[in-house]
């Protein structure tokens, strides 16, 4: 039990995911927190990389996990910027609104 | 060690809870300031794990960076968030199922797979022992040789990223007299100046 291992850290990282795909269920609303819960995914995903890496001796999983935080900041400044223009033109970002392009 | 342990613990359990905070606050400034809690922790978490350099770049990018631009955009959007909250109680039994699902699932992988036995000879990038090299002196090492196209890849990534961003908000606003450097550079004589012939004693 005090020796932490592998294990351990999966567990963690699966309780963080399913809270992050938990988080984007019950706020199905919300635009912010469905981003904020997106990189808490992407934050457990990390933390399974490391994990691995460190557990296996491998340095490629870090490098990967870097990749992941680059892609993940670039989402995060994209969907902001797309919520703040959705903003600035329906005066809402209620997510049941985004329905224009629905055929 | 038994530092360790209970650091992990310390980390894990804020961990979790912060991440719980973060779906489940009535007010998104709140939510976004335990999601700064949950990096931290996780920071933390990574330097247990002696990946040094990613936790500081944790800290440095996400919450320097991502968390002050999700609390920048929260407060600058006039919504009424108890309009936004309206049907959480409805999706919670959906949401649940997907957790619980989810949870197992992860769950039986985890129970089932194994390590190869020979996994030793075949890492891509074994890494050094941490009394000679540090962690962010491997990593650029590799990052820098083996994996530059990837590197560079991911700064295209956030240079597109970045023009996207600023492209998508910004907004010409009208009544504003800037300076056009380039109207002024194609500005001829010929069409500014006009030379006229004045007859004498009449004016124009």
């Amino acid at each position: 039990m005090l020796e932490i291992g592998l294990a351990h850290y999966l567990t963690l990282a699966a309780i963080l995911f399913t809270l992050g795909v938990f988080g984007i269920f019950i706020n199905r609303k919300n635009v912010i927190i469905i981003l904020m819960s997106i990189e808490l995914l992407l934050l457990s995903v990390n933390i399974n990389l490391v994990a691995f890496s460190a557990n296996l001796g491998d340095l490629v999983g870090q490098v990967f996990s870097l990749f992941i935080l680059t892609v993940a900041a670039a989402e995060a400044a994209i969907g902001l910027a797309i919520l703040v223009v959705y903003f600035r033109n329906r005066g809402s970002i209620y997510v049941d609104d985004i329905n224009v392009m629905k055929g | 060690m038994i530092v360790a342990s209970l650091a992990f613990y310390l980390f894990a359990t804020v961990l979790v809870a912060a991440a719980v905070m973060v779906i489940s606050a009535k007010n998104p400034v709140h939510s976004v300031l335990f999601l700064i809690l949950a990096f931290f922790n996780a920071a933390g978490l990574f330097v247990l794990l002696g990946a040094e350099f990613l936790a500081m770049i944790l800290v440095v990018v996400y919450v320097g960076a991502v968390a002050v631009l999700f609390l920048f955009v929260v407060m600058m959007l006039d919504i009424s968030f108890t309009e936004l909250r309206q049907g959480f109680l409805q999706y919670l039994p959906l949401g649940a199922l997907v957790g619980i699902i989810l949870l197992v699932e992860l769950v039986l992988v985890y129970g089932g797979f194994a390590i190869s036995p020979d996994v030793e000879g075949r890492l891509a990038a074994p890494m050094p022992t941490p009394d000679t090299v540090t962690n962010t002196h491997a990593i650029g090492q590799i990052i820098y040789t083996h994996y530059i196209y990837f590197f560079q890849a991911a700064g295209m990534i956030l240079l597109v990223a970045m023009i996207g961003a600023i492209v998508l908000t910004h907004r010409s606003r009208g009544g504003v007299h800037r300076q056009k450097i380039a109207d002024q550079i194609a500005r001829r004589p010929s069409d500014s100046v006009e030379i006229v012939k004045v007859p004498t004693g009449r004016g124009i």
